[in-house]
């Protein structure tokens, strides 16, 4: 007997017969999700690091204190990845009217491989078509002005003389320390020789710019870095600015987080289908046993038309999955300016194996249950039936999803924490389950107590304890995957979009005299930029920690040997700043307190310092020991003014300081800016209002591509909910039939399925509502880093949804049957 | 108990099938009526159409006056909850029910007091008195049938509609459930209409009658 033959023609059959549609179509739907949110993540996601690409106006750079060796160069252009040299360097600007201290940046065509340079020339701004041409230069509007140029006039620079051609007014990759902004002239490198400010010992960073396919990226980079000389260093996308990496990376783990919901949803309608299958062949097994077939020709046939089923739905749902995606994207509309980029062909490989593995990892241990069914289940079914199954059977099929979710996420801590929140799900759903149906149960027995509709909507439960508890365990983590969906997610997203919020400062003034203080501080408070908080700021230098001298050589990142061999920005305060959290020690509270220091969290961990250690600095030609007295925990996403290490006033006080302060202007008011110039002529004002505008726009098309996907995660949750109900339906509707026969009306045959509805639904809901509850507040404070705020209505959705949506999608389910004659409902009678 | 050219077609993958055509009937009250015939020959179609769990193409049944097709699926029912006990050929119990749960059910359904003393006093009649709380799929094939039997007549019904009553027991228990039947005829003026094959029952009845494509004809 051929098998595989037979295997085939068994499905064909049992297809006809519309056994096998409920399980092909919970499979198709769900390879179908798997697909499109694998193919719209990966697109989305190489859209995203597109756009983050911008921000260093490359896919990599090569960042160096020198020249760096030409090796670095042939090697990227062999390997097509088009090098762009640019230096920056400060210099002075002269012009007429006097001089400037200037950042000068030599830019090379071809420049910036990423994102746009945006030019003012007469009226319009606009999109600049390559670099500024030699003998011509482009100023930001803060140095033209302090220059007092306009476009045509000519300046000096070093040794020679150029043209102003344009007012520069963006740069994608204007980052770098918000705090050493000079103002800007761009320049074409090939007039650098001219102007004779390239010296042997000249402050010149060198980067060279590379962009190309990813792998190809990925592959110079395992290559360049081991070849890295001092002061030679490597930054990629996700290198740049801190506050795209952090929104990157949320935004990649709530992409992330959808796609694995929509798996797991998935397993739950194939356990749920597979099950129903089970069921449903039983007594045809056993009969196949009885006429002689092994129980390795049974399982084979059934594994074979599972394989058929599984490649073929896997395939029709890599489809579904392709076309859903396109929708989606177009959904998505123009909200990612860098265009996606043509899906790749992985999700499909992924879709596939994740199909077929699915299946049979959730569906074996179901077929092997068929496989065992004795012969003598035709006659006697309360007799030698076969095992029930072992939950350990499974481990195939969550060690399947495990690897699925690893390299689907690439994490193992968020799908950890998906997988372990499920298990817990899993338990407790069974848990409350039985213990409810053995606390409820004597109530069948009592007549008089409860009503006949009640009595027997227990009857069904109780008897159908096991698949009542894997209804209550499906449709609790559809449930929970509903409620993160739509409530935990809008949580999440807000409590992240809040971090930074709208009227976040987007101006900083630093250089503010002592007594320009209570001055500035009227000013601002006339044009309505109250409360404006000023700092105070104290250069100093770390020397020694618990009297042991730092050096640079004892740490091994660059940023720490910087912060180590440089003097950096120090500062005293009476009060803590709420944007700060102290982790560890306690604040002091007094304007009197005794000297001592408060440092941020991670520099204290970067520069290996602890609670109590003694800090020696050295300011202002001073040296002065103290206490670290606690340590602080910073906001940095909030771009408000921080530092990293604060002092009780009394230590710092009497040393000269300088004040800086950050405030909102908002759009428009910029005229307030020149009269304080004006006012205030040595402040230093710098714009961080269009860095701003990219982190806020970066986290908005996030967010929306997260709640398309979401979207489609939610079908899959539908998916499970229906698998669910749909799994006792034709029971449902044979018992009504009997019950019809018997003389039920419409009004008893409701209420009895309705009791063992309501008490389903309250259940599934009580345990989603827990889990959602847990899962959430370990997503936002693990996962996502987020404060997590208990959300009451979820227990008040929760419940409500259970028992309503159950009820409602099994009445749609069994009303039918109140219109239909009892013998078409129960079939042909033998 | 009448029914009027009832017919009923089905349609199959060649064309319709006609199980009944124009079939006439009528049982006076009191009665007992055993209908047979060959396999397939559509007598479980027709016991269905007389309690009103089937639509036939056309043609009407009455009962105690009532056009059963005028009703609706609920009048239906109530008018079988008052009127009507019908024995499936293969039960039909429900298997979240213990055995005098099922009993019980159609008391229970229109209301009954002592619905659990009835369907005690019954299950002993059928020699269940043993089997109360037992399961259905812990029941052999003719207990199951017991059940059936108990919940159809548990109601007291005016007209009993059984699909092969003995058809899985053997002949003295059979012969116990027969005599069951008749009592319940003879007591309480119960209508009977009884598909049957066995010979001895069907002689015990008043009429027989054979179902030959499509017509009644009696024996
Ligand atoms: N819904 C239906 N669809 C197709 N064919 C049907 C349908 N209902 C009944 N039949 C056919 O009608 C015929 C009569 O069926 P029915 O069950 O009434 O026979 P029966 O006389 O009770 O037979 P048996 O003595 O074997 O129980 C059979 O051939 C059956 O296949
Ligand atoms: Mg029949």
């Amino acid at each position: 007997m051929n098998l595989l033959r037979l295997s085939w023609r068994m499905l064909l059959r049992e297809w006809r017969a519309g056994e096998l549609h409920a399980l092909s179509f919970a499979l198709l739907i769900a390879v179908g999700g798997v697909t499109a949110v694998g193919f719209f993540t990966d697109r989305v996601n190489q859209a995203l690091t597109t756009e983050a690409s911008q921000l260093l106006a490359a896919d990599l750079a090569l960042v160096a204190d020198h020249e760096v060796n030409s090796e670095f160069i042939s090697e990227a252009s062999q390997r097509g990845l088009t090098p762009v040299r640019i230096l920056t360097f400060p210099s002075m600007v002269v012009s007429a009217t006097g001089n400037q201290l200037a950042e000068i940046k030599a830019v090379a065509p071809g420049y910036p491989l990423r994102g746009k340079l945006r030019i003012q020339s007469g009226e319009s701004e606009r999109v600049a078509e390559g670099i500024p041409d030699p003998g011509t230069v482009w100023l930001d509007d803060r140095l033209l002005a302090q220059l007092q140029l306009a476009p045509g006039d000519s300046l000096e620079l070093g040794a020679a003389r150029f043209q102003v051609a344009a007012v520069l007014s963006f740069e994608p990759d204007r980052g770098g320390g918000l705090f050493s902004i000079a103002p800007r002239l761009m320049m074409n490198a090939q007039d650098l020789p001219a102007t004779a400010l390239i010296q042997p010992g000249s402050r010149i960073s060198h980067r060279t710019l590379l962009a190309g396919h990813p792998r190809e990226i990925a592959a110079y980079r395992a290559w360049a870095a081991p070849r890295l000389a001092r002061g030679e260093k490597i930054e990629g996308i996700s290198d740049a600015r801190p506050e795209i990496r952090s929104a990157l990376e949320r935004g990649g783990k709530f992409l992330n987080l959808a796609a694995l919901t929509s798996l797991i949803l998935a397993a739950v309608a194939i356990v749920l289908s597979a099950r129903r299958f089970l069921e449903r062949h039983l007594d045809g097994c056993a009969v196949m046993r009885c006429t002689g077939a092994s129980q390795k020709q049974v399982f084979l046939l059934y594994l074979y038309q599972f394989l058929w089923l599984g490649i073929l739905a896997s395939l029709a749902g890599c489809l579904l999955g392709y076309g859903a995606q396109w929708v989606l994207a177009r959904q998505l509309g123009g909200l990612i300016a860098a265009g996606l980029p043509a899906p790749s062909w992985t999700p499909l490989v992924y879709g596939l194996l994740t199909g077929l593995a699915t299946l049979l990892g959730f569906a074996l241990p179901f077929l092997q249950r068929l496989k065992r069914v004795p012969p003598l289940w035709v006659l006697r079914r309360e007799l030698g039936g076969p095992q029930r199954i072992n939950l350990a059977g499974f481990a195939a099929g969550v060690g399947v999803l495990l690897a699925m979710l690893l390299w689907q996420a690439g994490e193992i801590r968020l799908g950890l924490y998906v997988l372990g929140g499920l298990a817990a799900v899993v338990v407790v759903a069974l848990l409350l389950t039985h213990a409810l149906i053995r606390l409820l149960a004597p109530l069948r027995h009592k007549v008089g107590m409860v009503g006949i509709t009640w009595r027997y909507g227990l009857a069904n439960l109780v008897r159908r304890r096991h698949a009542s508890a894997s209804q209550v365990v499906a449709l609790g983590l559809g449930l929970t995957a509903l409620l993160l969906l739509t409530l935990v997610r809008g949580d999440l997203l807000h409590s992240w979009q809040s971090t930074l919020p709208v009227h976040a400062p987007n101006r900083f003034i630093i250089n503010i005299q002592p007594d320009q203080v209570k001055p500035l501080q009227v000013f601002l408070g006339s044009h309505d930029m109250a409360a404006a908080e000023l700092f105070p700021m104290v250069r100093g230098r770390l020397l020694a920690i618990n009297g042991r001298a730092v050096s640079a050589a004892d740490y091994a990142e660059d940023r720490t040997k910087r912060l180590v061999e440089r003097e950096f920005n120090l500062s005293w305060a009476e009060r803590l700043q709420d944007d700060n959290q102290i982790v560890a020690g306690r604040w002091w509270e007094k304007r009197s307190a005794a000297a001592q220091w408060s440092v941020e969290e991670g520099i204290a961990k970067n520069l290996g310092i602890k609670l109590g250690d003694e800090l020696t600095y050295q300011v202002a030609g001073q040296s002065f020991s103290a206490k670290v007295t606690s340590l602080r925990k910073v906001d940095w996403d909030s771009f408000r003014v921080n530092f990293f290490v604060i002092a009780a006033p009394a230590l710092l006080e009497a040393y000269p300081a300088s004040y800086i302060t950050a405030f909102y202007l908002p759009a428009g008011d910029e005229a307030l800016l020149n009269e304080m110039v004006r006012t205030f002529p040595n402040l230093t004002v710098i714009d961080v209002a269009a860095l701003m505008n990219q982190v806020r726009v970066m986290m908005e098309r996030i967010a929306s591509t997260v709640e398309f996907v979401f979207l489609f995660t939610l079908a899959a949750g539908l998916m499970a909910l229906y698998a669910a109900i749909a799994a006792t339906r034709e029971e449902r509707m044979v018992e009504a039939a009997i019950m019809r026969t018997l003389g039920a009306s419409g009004r008893q045959l409701l209420l009895s399925q309705m009791a063992e509805f309501i008490l389903i639904g309250l259940l599934a809901g009580a345990v989603a509502s827990l889990a959602a509850t847990g899962l959430g507040y370990v997503l936002a404070t693990r996962v996502f880093h987020l404060p997590y705020a208990f959300n009451p209505w979820l227990w008040a959705i929760a419940l409500a949804v259970g028992v309503l949506g159950v009820t409602v999608a099994g009445w749609l389910g069994t009303r039918g049957v109140l219109r239909q004659p009892p013998l078409q409902t129960l079939g042909r009678l033998g | 108990m009448q029914a009027r050219s009832l017919s009923r077609q089905v349609p199959v993958s060649d064309g319709v099938l006609t199980i009944l055509h124009h079939l006439d009937l009528e049982i006076a009250s009191g009665e007992s009526v055993a209908i047979i015939g060959a396999s397939g020959s559509g007598k479980s179609t027709l016991l269905g159409l007389l309690a009103g769990l089937d639509l036939p193409t056309s043609g009407e049944v009455h009962i105690n006056g009532e056009n059963l097709f005028a009703l609706d699926e609920d009048g239906r029912a109530a008018l079988r909850g008052r009127l009507i006990g019908f024995v499936f050929q293969s039960f039909q119990l429900l298997p979240a029910l213990t055995a005098i749960e099922n009993v019980m059910l159609p008391l229970e359904l229109a209301g009954t007091a002592s619905a659990r003393e009835l369907a005690l006093s019954v299950l002993q009649r059928v020699g269940l008195g043993e089997r109360l709380h037992h399961y259905p799929k812990h029941l052999s094939g003719g207990e199951q049938q017991r059940v059936a039997i108990a919940r159809a007549f548990a109601t007291q019904p005016k007209l009993l509609l059984a699909d092969e009553p003995t058809g899985n027991l053997d002949s003295a228990t059979g012969g116990r459930i027969i005599d069951l039947l008749f009592e319940l005829n003879r007591e309480q003026g119960t209508t009977l209409v009884l598909v049957t094959h066995d010979a001895e029952l069907a002689a015990r009845c008043g009429r027989r009658l054979r179902l030959v494509d499509g017509h009644l004809v009696a024996e």
